[in-house]
């Protein structure tokens, strides 16, 4: 009896643990400030669960008329390592000293989503900003925030919604990712290519775009072969194995051509493994994506040849737009479509790496 | 007075034997690629092992062969561990994909240190693993708990850190995404300079032997069978159903540290999301391929390990021969019903049965 209420005892303790910083998925696991981590749990047990978390950035003191109040709906920044730069992008650009008063809302369920942003127009802020979960059931409480005289920047992501209800959207178009990595493939004038291909998860955006540009050039070009064409969905290990595979094949190849830098990795991995040079003056061609920090250290190293970018820094555009705005000039056009580099390893400067970097 | 044993008793043994159903699995696949090696007959042998240079100026193998028992090694280990889980609980765990991310997280928040440098350990790699370890025996008591004295189903009670483990994974290293350049960090998932043979697979045969010895010189394995077809009966013999239920998640964990050890060394970093992604249904897999009764009960530790290769070779094998991405999970679903379907022990018994009426039939006939 004794033993059995000492295994409550603690199973009811790990059980709060658990609620306190794993169960409650969508915010404080999420929260990239650390000095919020202790009372964000807190915060998550009172919150109902239909309801995504809301808090405020700025103190209600500082919020005097002059500031522009934005509130911000964005994915749970623990997504990914874009999500995080582009949370943290969002958090260091809507600052008071910039002249907002941001507030923010995370979740990856577009109810939740849809609820945080009923709650936003109820506290009666000027802008939405909005990176939507699913692309559908905006069109009521866009319809509401538009008759609150409430305007919509949708950023990241577009939804299935009438244009007249967002002032824009600025988003990144994964088939121009596509279309730049592979021009740069095609200017280096290698008289044959043969390609390893490593997808993505099949279906997602990312992968559709930037395999597509592949896909044309090689079914356009008698020089261009695809030596193999795999998902590894986004997995460093699984892409390793696909290479692995075509060296034990004896197959004859000169570019990797991965749709993140997880699966280049991995990629490497397996060439390493097997003594075949990459990277600038080496035998195989290796290409990325996304820009992690340490991809384009990579790069620097001249390990890797080239590494496209995935931009996640909208906040400056969505400034110059809330900017344009309160000066009375609407944004010429609606759909926004982000620069998006791409480094080459002869090129890129530390510099680079610093500010591109994620 | 015993006679020698026909040819067709001997089959009649091996067949009615459990560890049959992945040797015959594995049987197969090597035919196949043995066939395939014969018809496409472009130079390259899938049993091809070559004995090469690699970057860092060390003799390593390689060839597929070589890749099936490497990568195969996580699931080794997750299998022997699930193999006891199941035995005595009669469930599975489904959160040791989680948990290896947050076992990887663990290690790599302790060798990255306040993450200033990616080239240099900031702490010694064992202190990490055993930290790591802790973590993950922690959370096997966790689970082991709420099987064991609180009858929760096991899939129910694991689902609690499948959905949150790869989000605590995140939180223990601020949601940042460490990477550890170190060449030493490498050894558990590449290769020890000096040895030819891929380090994960010396650590999975050091878990066998471990595993081995456990069987060999405890009770554990008697006690977990006997708790998995009857707790009560086991209880009045004894025998604390739920120490041996707890015990039995707590090694699973012991053993999912381990793989966390393999799987961050193999790329020297983590990610949160896709780290281990649904391994744990190629663990049950392994089990089940293994012929083991998934309600618990008699087990066959050897059985699930050779069930781990055979997936790992159904998967190599698929790569090989450069089978279309999007279809690829149809092929291995084709080849796993068939091979689930043959080792269900239903389906052995009615095949035994048929076995043992055609042999009548035919006595009947000789008499006649």
């Amino acid at each position: 009896m004794k033993k059995r209420l000492l295994a409550m005892l603690m199973s009811v303790t790990m059980v709060a643990g658990m609620t306190a910083c794993g169960g409650s998925t969508p915010a404080p696991a999420a929260d990239p400030a650390p000095a919020k981590t202790e009372e964000a749990p807190a915060v998550e047990e009172e919150a109902p669960a239909e309801e995504a978390e809301v808090e405020e950035e700025a103190p209600a003191a500082t919020a005097d008329g002059e500031l522009i109040k934005v509130g911000i709906i964005n994915n749970d920044p623990n997504e990914s390592g874009y999500r995080t730069a582009n949370d943290a992008d969002m958090k260091a650009t809507f600052t008071a000293d910039n002249g907002y008063d941001a507030s923010f809302a995370y979740s990856l369920k577009n109810e939740e989503q849809i609820a945080a942003a009923q709650k936003f127009i109820q506290d009666d802020v000027d802008y939405l900003l909005i990176s939507a979960a699913g692309t559908s059931g905006w069109d009521t409480v866009l319809t509401d925030a538009q008759n609150a005289g409430i305007k919509v920047i949708l950023f990241d992501r577009t939804i299935d919604a009438d244009e007249s209800l967002y002032e824009a959207s600025i988003v990144s178009d994964m088939a121009k990712e596509g279309q730049t990595a592979v021009d740069w493939l095609a200017s280096q004038n290698l008289p044959e290519y043969k390609v390893i291909h490593i997808q993505g998860v099949m279906g997602s955006a990312a992968q559709i775009g930037r395999t597509k540009a592949m896909d044309d050039m090689v079914a356009a070009n008698d020089n261009w072969t695809m030596v193999t064409q795999q998902t590894a969905e986004w997995n460093a290990e699984t892409a390793q194995q696909i290479v692995q595979s075509a060296i034990d094949s004896k197959e004859d190849f000169n570019v990797i051509y991965a749709e993140n830098d997880d699966m280049a990795k991995g990629a490497v991995a397996a060439l390493d493994k097997a003594n075949i040079s990459h990277g600038v003056d080496g035998d195989v061609i290796v290409m990325g994506y996304d820009c992690n920090k340490w991809a384009l250290e990579e790069l620097l190293a001249g390990n890797w040849n080239y590494d496209g970018q995935c931009n996640p820094f909208q906040a400056s555009y969505i400034d110059e737009i809330i900017q344009g705005l309160e000066a009375g000039t609407a944004p010429a056009q609606k759909t926004v479509i982000m620069d998006e580099k791409g480094f080459d390893a002869k090129t890129i400067t530390q510099d680079d790496v610093d500010k591109y970097g994620i | 007075m015993k006679q020698k044993k026909s040819f067709g008793e001997i089959v009649n043994v091996i067949v009615h034997k459990q560890i049959f159903i992945p040797l015959a699995a594995l049987f197969i696949l090597v035919v196949f690629n043995f066939i395939a090696d014969l018809i496409v007959n472009d130079g390259t042998s899938f049993f091809e092992i070559t004995y090469g240079m690699s970057k860092d100026g060390y003799h390593v193998l390689s060839g597929n062969l070589i890749t099936v028992i490497d990568n195969a090694s996580e699931l080794v280990l997750l299998a022997i561990g699930m193999t006891l889980v199941t035995a005595a609980s009669g469930g599975q765990d489904i959160s040791v994909g989680a948990v290896i991310a947050i076992a990887g997280s663990v290690i790599l928040r302790i060798v990255c240190g306040d993450g200033s440098d990616a080239n240099t350990l900031q702490a010694p790699i064992i202190l990490a693993f055993f930290a790591a370890c802790i973590v993950a025996m922690l959370f096997g008591a966790f689970n082991g708990m709420l099987v064991a004295y609180f009858k929760i189903q096991p899939m129910v009670a694991t689902l609690i850190l499948f959905t949150a483990g790869r989000s605590i994974a995140a939180w223990i290293n601020n949601n940042e995404l460490p990477v550890m350049n170190a060449p030493s960090f490498g050894y558990f998932g590449k290769f020890i300079p000096g040895i030819a043979v891929p380090t994960p697979v010396l650590i999975a045969i050091a878990g066998m032997i471990l595993i081995g010895l456990v069987l060999k010189f405890t009770n554990l394995g008697l006690y977990a069978q006997s708790v998995g077809i009857n707790p009560n009966s086991s209880r009045l013999n004894g025998i604390n159903p739920e120490v041996i239920k707890l015990i039995t998640y707590v090694i699973l964990g012991f053993f999912v540290a381990i793989a966390g050890l393999i799987k961050v060394s193999r790329v020297q970093s983590i990610n949160y999301s896709v780290i281990a992604k649904d391994i744990e249904m190629d663990a049950i897999l392994a089990v089940a391929l293994g012929g083991n009764p998934l309600g618990g009960g008699k087990f066959n530790i050897w059985a699930s390990i050779l069930g781990a290769y055979v997936i790992q070779m159904l998967t190599t094998t698929l790569f090989r021969y450069n089978v279309d991405a999007t279809a690829l999970p149809a092929y291995k679903a084709v080849v796993v019903v068939v091979l689930v379907v043959l080792s269900a022990p239903v389906v052995r018994e009615r095949l035994n049965r048929l076995f043992a009426s055609l042999k009548s039939k035919n006595e009947g006939k000789e008499a006649a």
